[in-house]
């Protein structure tokens, strides 16, 4: 219990992958939780990535981590210009009515 | 190490209940607030894992940066929130069934999981191979020659989504009155004073 081994990251860092999940269902019409919630599952993914960065005492987990990290950076921006756009031109942002961007 | 454990239950357990709360709380304003806490739990867990550089990283670009832009952006948008959470609980039972299954699974997964006994033989990259360097130097010194192009790639990628958003949010309006240098300086006094002669006595 005492001992912090590799398996108590990884269980962390699964149970904020689950809530990232179980967010996404359960937010179904809020675009902006939707979002949040997938950030919040790229954190899990980072989580294990440095753990097994630590425990295999290898350094490239870390550099994957900052890529993730870059590349979660980007996802946010471009959503959340969507998002500006979509509100600008409908009013709203439920997610149930996105289909009328269809052509 | 009974610090070390403790440190560690606190920062795990205060990063799970803010994610919690990113997902449950009523107000987005308050899910932002609540991931800005995770995020700092997080890099906490990485200071413990002994990856500061990369905790430093995930404050300063994840509350510096997205966790503000996200803020901007909730605050920005004039939404009836009241209205979304319509439903909120029609979604619970399927949603708490798959991500249940889904922790379920993670955790047999986390628990019985071993290293390969080879698996210390191709580790490719030591954090400290020499001694004394800290975590910085060593990821510099991996990351500006091994991973050189990837990185070149990471900062495209970037560059690509900044002018995506710029791109996707402009919007230039007509109707609007800017000034104009150019035209201001070709105007001579030929173009813009008239003289005219009045007669003295009757005004204009």
């Amino acid at each position: 219990m005492l001992q912090i081994g590799l398996s108590h990251f990884l269980t962390v860092a699964a149970v904020l992958f689950a809530l990232g999940i179980f967010g996404i269902f359960l937010n179904r019409k809020n675009v902006i939780v939707i979002l949040m919630s997938v950030e919040l599952m790229l954190l899990a993914v980072n989580i294990n990535f440095v753990a097994f960065s630590t425990f295999l005492d290898d350094l490239t987990g870390q550099i994957f981590a900052m890529f993730v990290l870059g590349i979660a950076a980007a996802e946010a921006a471009i959503g959340l210009a969507i998002i500006v756009v979509y509100f600008r031109n409908r009013g709203s942002i439920a997610v149930e009515d996105v289909n009328v961007m269809k052509g | 190490m009974i610090v070390y454990a403790a440190a560690f239950y606190v920062f795990a357990a205060m990063a799970i209940a803010s994610g919690a709360m990113v997902i449950a709380s009523r107000n987005p304003v308050h899910s932002v607030l609540f991931l800005i806490l995770a995020f700092f739990n997080a890099a906490g867990l990485f200071v413990l894992m002994g990856a500061e550089f990369l905790a430093m990283i995930l404050v300063i670009v994840y509350v510096g940066a997205v966790a503000v832009l996200f803020l901007f952006v909730v605050m920005m948008l004039d939404i009836n929130f009241a209205e979304l959470r319509q439903g909120f609980l029609q979604y619970l039972p399927i949603g708490g069934l798959v991500g249940l299954i889904l922790l379920v699974e993670l955790l047999f997964v986390a628990g019985t999981w071993v290293f390969a006994p080879e698996a210390g033989q191709i580790v490719s990259d030591r954090p400290s191979g020499s001694g004394g360097t800290t975590n910085a130097h060593a990821i510099g010194l991996v990351l500006y020659t091994k991973y050189a192009y990837p990185f070149q790639l990471a900062g495209l990628v970037l560059l690509v989504a900044m002018i995506g958003a710029i791109v996707l949010t402009f919007r230039s309006r007509d109707g609007v009155r800017r000034q104009r240098v150019a035209d201001q300086l070709a105007r001579g006094p030929e173009s813009a004073v008239e003289l005219r002669k009045v007669k003295s006595g009757e005004g204009v």
